[in-house]
């Protein structure tokens, strides 16, 4: 910067107060960006703390799997590789059918630590990938909220982010799943889009184009990203704030995101051929349309152009309508309208229910409940709606997208309580909008009558010369209402700066006294701005109080591992991994194990067996089949999972110690989606009075149904009542012995508990004499009667 | 009658403004514009090829086509910034608006060549 050339004292102590205040406050916010780090960080480590670095639930033990066959064969292998020790019989193409961001990133950092000889083992990188991306997200969130409203709401939203307890409770240290990295990206690709608006860089939509990439490779949800984008250009089109940056934005992310999103094998030609990527082609070519307009409007003359719209609009009319008619005549055809099942589940939230019961039995996918949004996003709950009237104050490309995304964002929570994942961003950048204006409010109306402010000359001439200075950057932007960038006018406020110090003083004293006149009268009173600042400070401790305990006590739980409190300490259940050792260590490497299809990943992963179903889910029919096996007695459920070659059956138990997620609590799902593909399996017979029932009022099929006998066999010999401690009541049949099962394995607490099909008998009797227990006399009469009912005969 | 008339005239009065605005703009616009309609060109006869042949390696359409709608959008945005009359990119300089198009061109050919199969 040069030396200005007037010898007033106040000028080059103004260019120094000002430039050394930026430098100080570049350095603080330097320092604050890398605490915040380090708080994203460390909050997420409680579960390491309080049980031990274990990966948690099912899907990370999947991710966890993949990631190993990653580190051991290669990326060559990885894409190609074939599973075939999941979805027995059929198999599972892993390297078109998974997201790899996640596995790549953390196989990279694994492979870039070993390189550099720091011997970190896989699971414990895979623990700590979430944690370190949660840090980068809230970077990047500051980054998004100082294109939108400057440095201090950035800071704000990212102090926000880095503790909000929905993000935190998908990214804990030991959650591996996709969302760990994805949320990284969405956040990256959204702050690079408002930047691109904002510069109109053609770097900046390069950058954009390979971080909407990565976020393709990483999570299904970057049709989020591909739908709001078009939305938010409609908008800007429609509200008449179209400008070039905005093409330059929008069309090179259109081209290059269907290329580079087209590269996943999961997405392929889906790109271009699903009704979710409909939208931005659509908005693709109203863009360019719109830019046509606009050129042809800008070289001719405003008569020559009414003419060429009366031609361009009789003649375009009929044209559109006819390729619009063909449009909606293909997408029609399909049954669907080409929209994938999960997809039209967030549109019409009852879809699933009514026709796909395996997406409606996800817990994920259930709507939230309303005390579910104070958990998760507590405090920004009521700061989003004060942050959404400070994006139109004043109203630019960049808080109008922000409007948009929070509006979408909450509808979409609403319909999926796994979406909130998606809300949290938003929350905490319209919160932290909201809480920076109401410092700046404030902090501004203290400062204003702190005694000694006002009398103080030179300080008041370099204020408010730097407030003119900015009244007349002001000016400029009213007279560009397309010019909204914050980087711009820095520029050439700095260029304004050097004019007002060439100026005579006298000008700028003038208006210095309007400016002041018009602070004075918009600042609070003395006393109810400190107040007022003292309870925000109030509420965010609040609010770090409650991030802090639900990181600590709700989200930080591995459910691999339980643990209650009784009156002689800590009680630890590690039923799970105790039943998967007893698998990988005494059965034979090719059995197979069927389970219900929440437990493959784990059983997979950790014991090493072939599994029938997995929690991929993506075959209905063969989870049905496992289904109707659970649902049906034990003769027909022996021969359904000796056609599949089962050796072994596993079951889920908490009637023992009160363990509420149980087989038998989810039986409900496997009577449903069996009997949506099995005629024969009706629910009714499974309900009395309208309920699933297991103690005496239960029906004769629930009593004799496979589920029920391999739940409950010896569960008499634990008490003497057979007292279930999660359905809170005694079982209907005490006293039963099993025909075609026997019991191998039970885990300490009896939470797992495993069998083995029986093999069939060498002579078959000719009819059965005696009938000890009724499982024989139904086997009898099966054998003996209609095959035909049974489709596995 | 007299509509179909006058509307022929404003037709050819139209035609002739936009060919005198057109012919006024600089010689390096019209060169980006020449470019931007052989993508365009190029793009529309892959388009009637794989109509009449059929689209069996559907990526390599898909690579094909996307380039050249791709090196046109490229394009059209370098004319954005290059042209002088625009005044949000009168602090750009044009060697730095050619060096992003050389750029983003660079990165759309790679993933070209990698999806062209």
């Amino acid at each position: 910067m040069a030396a200005p050339e007037t010898s007033t004292a106040a000028v080059p102590t103004l260019y120094t107060n000002n430039t050394l205040r930026n430098a100080f406050g570049g350095v603080l916010s330097f320092f604050i960006l890398l605490l915040i780090g380090v708080l994203a960080f460390s909050i997420r480590l409680f579960s390491v703390i309080k049980y031990e670095s274990v990966i948690h639930e099912f899907d990370p033990y999947f991710n966890y799997r993949v990631t190993q066959f990653l580190t051991k064969k290669g990326i060559y292998e990885f894409w190609n590789w074939f599973d075939d020790r999941t979805w027995y019989p059929l198999g599972r193409v892993i390297g078109g059918t998974v997201y790899p961001g996640l596995t790549l990133t953390a196989g990279t950092i694994w492979w870039l630590l070993n390189s550099l000889n720091i011997p970190l083992s896989v699971e414990t990188v895979c623990v700590f990938t979430a944690p370190i991306f949660s840090a980068f997200a809230s970077w990047a969130t500051y980054l998004l909220t100082k294109e939108v409203k400057g440095a201090g709401a950035g800071l704000t939203a990212a102090v926000l982010l880095a503790m909000v307890p929905s993000y935190i409770s998908r990214s804990v240290a030991g959650s591996y799943d996709n969302e760990a990295v994805a949320i990284f990206a969405l956040i990256f690709t959204f702050y690079l889009y408002l930047k691109t608006l904002n510069t109109g860089s053609l770097f900046y939509a390069t950058l954009n184009s390979l971080a909407y990439f990565y976020m393709v490779c990483s999570w299904g949800g970057y049709t989020f990203i591909i739908n709001l984008i078009p939305m938010h250009v409609l908008l800007c089109i429609v509200t008449g704030r179209y400008s070039s940056r905005l093409y330059i934005a929008y069309a090179p992310l259109v081209v290059l995101g269907t290329l580079l999103a087209a590269l996943v094998p999961v997405v392929g030609f889906n790109a271009v051929m699903t009704s979710e990527h409909f939208a931005s082609f659509l908005v693709f070519i109203i863009i360019h349309v719109v830019a046509f307009v606009y050129y042809i409007k800008g070289i001719l003359s405003p008569k020559m152009f009414k003419v060429a719209v009366t031609l361009v609009v009789t003649v375009g009319l009929a044209v559109c309508c006819a390729v619009i008619a063909v449009l909606i005549a293909l997408v029609a055809s399909s049954p669907t309208k080409g929209w994938s099942g999960r997809s039209l589940s967030l549109l019409d939230p009852t879809y699933a229910s009514k026709y796909i019961p395996i997406i409606a039995s996800v817990s994920e996918h259930q709507p939230p409940t309303w005390p579910s949004y104070f958990m998760d996003i507590n405090v920004l709950a009521f700061l989003v709606p004060a942050g959404i009237i400070a994006c139109f104050l004043p109203l630019s490309d960049a808080s109008s997208f922000i409007v948009l995304y929070i509006a979408t964002s909450v509808y979409f929570s609403g319909v999926m309580v796994r979406l909130m994942l998606v809300l949290a961003p938003a929350a905490c950048i319209t919160s932290g909008i909201a809480l920076s204006e109401a410092f700046d409010v404030l902090t501004g109306s203290i400062k204003f009558q702190l005694p000694g402010v006002t009398s103080n000359a030179e300080v008041d001439a370099g204020e408010t010369s730097s407030d003119t200075s900015e009244a007349q950057t002001d000016e400029v932007k009213a007279e560009k209402p397309d010019d909204t960038s914050k980087n711009r006018p820095s520029k050439k406020s700095k260029k304004k700066e050097r004019e007002l110090a060439e100026n005579p003083p006298a000008k700028a004293t003038a208006k210095a006294k309007a400016k002041a006149e018009k602070k004075r009268l918009l600042a609070l009173p003395l006393e109810a701005s400190v107040i007022s600042l003292l309870l925000l400070v109030v509420l965010g401790a609040f609010y770090v109080v409650h991030s802090v305990w639900a990181a600590a006590e709700a989200y930080s739980a591995p459910s691999i591992v339980l643990t209650t409190r009784s009156r002689d300490g800590l009680h630890v259940f590690d039923d799970f991994r105790e039943a998967y050792a007893w698998l990988s260590h005494n059965t034979d490497v090719n059995d197979k194990v069927a389970s219900w299809w929440d437990y493959g990943y784990q059983t997979t992963a950790m014991a090493n067996r072939t599994v029938i179903v997995d929690n991929n889910t993506w075959n209905n029919t063969h989870i049905a089949t496992v289904g109707t096996a659970m649902s049906s007695p034990e003769r027909a459920a022996w021969e359904i999972f000796h056609s599949l070659d089962v050796k072994y059956v596993l079951v889920v138990f908490g009637g023992l110690i009160g363990y509420p997620s149980d087989d038998i609590n989810k039986f409900l799902w496997m009577v449903r989606i069996g009997g949506g593909v099995f005629p024969h399996i009706k629910e009714p017979d499974y309900l009395r009075d309208g309920q699933y029932r297991i103690d005496s009022q239960a029906t004769p099929t629930m009593l004799n149904c496979l589920m029920y006998k391999l739940s409950y066999y010896r569960f008499v010999e634990t008490d003497g009542k057979a007292y279930d401690r999660v359905r809170r009541t005694e079982i209907g049949k005490k006293y039963f012995k099993l025909t075609h099962f026997e019991e191998v394995f039970t885990t300490h607490h009896w939470m797992v508990r495993i069998y083995k099909l029986k093999p069939l008998k060498n002579r078959i009797r000719g009819k059965a004499k005696k009938s000890k227990s009724k499982t024989s006399s139904t086997s009898s009469s099966k054998r003996s009667g209609t095959k035909k009912k049974n489709p596995w005969l | 009658m007299a509509r179909t008339s006058s509307s022929k005239e404003n037709a050819q009065a139209l035609f002739h403004s936009l060919r005198s605005a057109y012919a006024a703009t600089p010689v390096n616009l019209k060169i980006i514009d020449l470019y931007v309609g052989f993508a365009a060109f190029t793009a529309l006869i892959q388009v009637v090829y794989m109509a009449s042949v059929g689209s069996f390696p559907f990526n390599s359409f898909l690579s094909g086509v996307l380039s050249c709608v791709g090196t046109a959008v490229l394009a059209v945005c370098l004319r954005i910034q290059v042209n002088k009359e625009n005044k949000e990119f009168k602090d750009l300089p044009p060697e730095r608006a050619f060096a992003d198009f050389v750029l983003c061109n660079l990165v759309l050919h790679l993933v070209i060549m990698n999806f062209l199969g």
